[in-house]
């Protein structure tokens, strides 16, 4: 039982972008959350990989999905969870972070799972602590678990992720799940065209490499998989927001659309879906439809981001 | 570096071992096949062939990944790469025979047992290997050994096998060298 000679490939302590990882990298997340997945469907369903370890779950936000799924892929490691949950004051929220960070660390954490509604705050955090940090979701920055449970999704679905036509479809403009989606399905050779109204997916966005349409009729029939964004209400009375009546005219995924699509078109949603919004509730039900499978996903995922940070952290002078 | 089995000594050694294994396994209760990776598992997939020839028809066949088990994980670091477990029966009230080329301080085969035990609830668990060199830190014996040597701590015992490594051969070398 002898360590492996050749060098590690992930030596990373904290997961915080898509944008820093490597091809390899991915992948490598990807194979090891492939052997999670197997775990969850055992009778004992637990692990003692990460026994006798802390992860401290910091949402600074509303979550329930995520806030679960991290909970549930620490205890299924034997590690102990605990939440700490806090409506900041916006007007000192940087400050306030780091001193309770620091609080909290000093009990002896080690890994934080970060939710936290400014840009930046998780590698804001990985600066100031000493443990492992996991981005959760950085205000309209980066969801990073997100992006490698769709791409895990999007894998065993079509078997490669490589030459994939993918399209994102919705409020682009406000998503981190779009942006780190983007980068992680580029990474790994898929071509991402993003849709939505011009005021949510501007022709800026082409400067990151993706094609940018406002017409989703045209561009159903090409696409092997169409990923719709959830459309947050309470942004809806804001400026540059269509109606709602508009926006499910033009962008809603339906039956008739479905119906354009090829027929392994695979419709995936990060949740929560707006059911008769953004997507109608039988495709959100039907056989085409990935949600409930990326939930399971994001589990297995979680579980291999745990993991392999915590292993580099072990691992020491390794650790970046 | 010392030459422990060649090519047809090995090829004797699990011919053996699959003899005594058959001879040992109970008729009345399914008998399951699990090797530990990844030398554990080439030979336990060799030795299903060996085991039928030896009058016992396996039942199961499965692959285990002590990596999240071992003892040892918080200070292997980065170089834990996982592989899976490939169990896709019920362990519950089998007979199972774990293999593992090595047999050294019993740590891996504690780990091993962990994994089995959170799968289910086997009949019986024993414990084939085909090197047996010694040095236990646990308490931990084999019920079906291939070759037992007595070894040095700066030893190391190489097992090669032509899936894995591209020749079949068993070596001891001496770390101070």
């Amino acid at each position: 039982m002898t360590a492996g000679i050749e060098r590690p490939v992930w030596t990373r302590k904290h997961l915080l972008t898509i944008n820093e990882l490597s091809r390899e990298e991915i992948l490598f997340l990807l194979d090891t959350a492939e052997s999670f997945k197997e775990v969850s469907t055992r009778s004992v369903k637990k692990v003692p990989a990460l026994r006798g370890r802390v992860v401290v779950l910091m949402f600074f936000e509303d979550s329930t999905r995520t806030r679960m799924s991290f909970e549930l892929a620490a205890q299924r490691l034997s590690a102990d969870a605990i939440d700490f949950a806090e409506k900041v004051s916006s007007t000192k929220k940087g400050e306030t972070l780091l001193d309770t960070a620091r609080n909290i660390e000093a009990m002896g954490v080690d890994i934080m799972v970060l939710r936290h509604p400014a840009a930046g705050a998780a590698e804001h955090l990985a600066r100031a602590v000493n443990c492992c940090v996991v981005n959760a979701g950085d205000g309209q920055h980066a969801h990073p678990t997100q992006a490698l449970l769709d791409l895990f999704t999007i894998r065993e679905h079509k078997g490669r992720i490589e030459g994939l036509n993918v399209a994102i479809v919705g409020d682009i403009l406000h998503s981190r799940v779009a942006r780190s989606d983007i980068r992680g399905l580029q990474k790994l050779g898929a071509r991402v065209t993003l849709v939505g109204p011009p005021t949510l997916v501007s022709r800026d966005f082409e400067a990151m490499g993706a094609r940018v349409t406002h017409d989703f009729e045209s561009i159903l029939p090409e696409m092997d998989v169409i990923s719709m964004l959830r459309i947050q209400k309470e942004r809806m009375t804001a400026s540059g927001f269509p109606s709602v009546r508009e926006y499910v005219h033009f962008y809603g995924m339906n039956r008739e659309r479905l119906r354009r699509c090829r027929p392994d078109v695979l419709i995936m949603h990060p949740g929560p879906v707006n059911r008769g919004i953004e997507l109608a509730a039988d495709v959100a039900d039907g056989p085409s439809s990935s949600i409930l499978r990326q939930v399971t996903n994001g589990l297995a995922v979680r579980m291999a981001v745990l993991f392999l940070c915590q292993q580099a952290a072990a691992g020491g002078e390794h650790a970046p | 570096m010392t030459l422990l089995l060649d090519r047809d000594e090995l090829h004797e050694t699990l011919e053996k071992l699959a003899r005594a294994i058959a001879g040992a396994a109970p008729r009345d209760v399914p008998v399951a096949v699990v090797g530990i990776r990844r030398r554990g598992e080439t030979l336990a997939r060799r030795l299903l062939p060996l085991l039928e020839r030896a009058g016992l028809k396996a039942a199961h066949y499965g692959v285990l990944d002590i990596t999240l088990y071992r003892d040892d994980l918080t200070t292997i670091g980065p170089n834990a790469i996982l592989r899976g477990t490939e169990i896709d029966f019920d362990l519950t009230d089998t007979w199972v025979v774990l293999v593992d080329d090595v047999l050294y301080t019993g740590r891996s085969v504690r780990a091993a047992l962990d994994a089995l035990m959170d799968l289910g609830r086997p009949r019986a668990i024993r414990l084939a290997v085909l090197v047996d060199r010694g040095l236990r830190e646990l308490p931990i014996q084999p019920d079906f050994v291939g070759l037992r040597t007595d070894t040095e701590p700066h030893h190391i015992v190489k097992v090669k096998l032509t899936e894995v490594d591209g020749q079949d051969e068993v070596e001891l070398y001496d770390r101070r060298d």
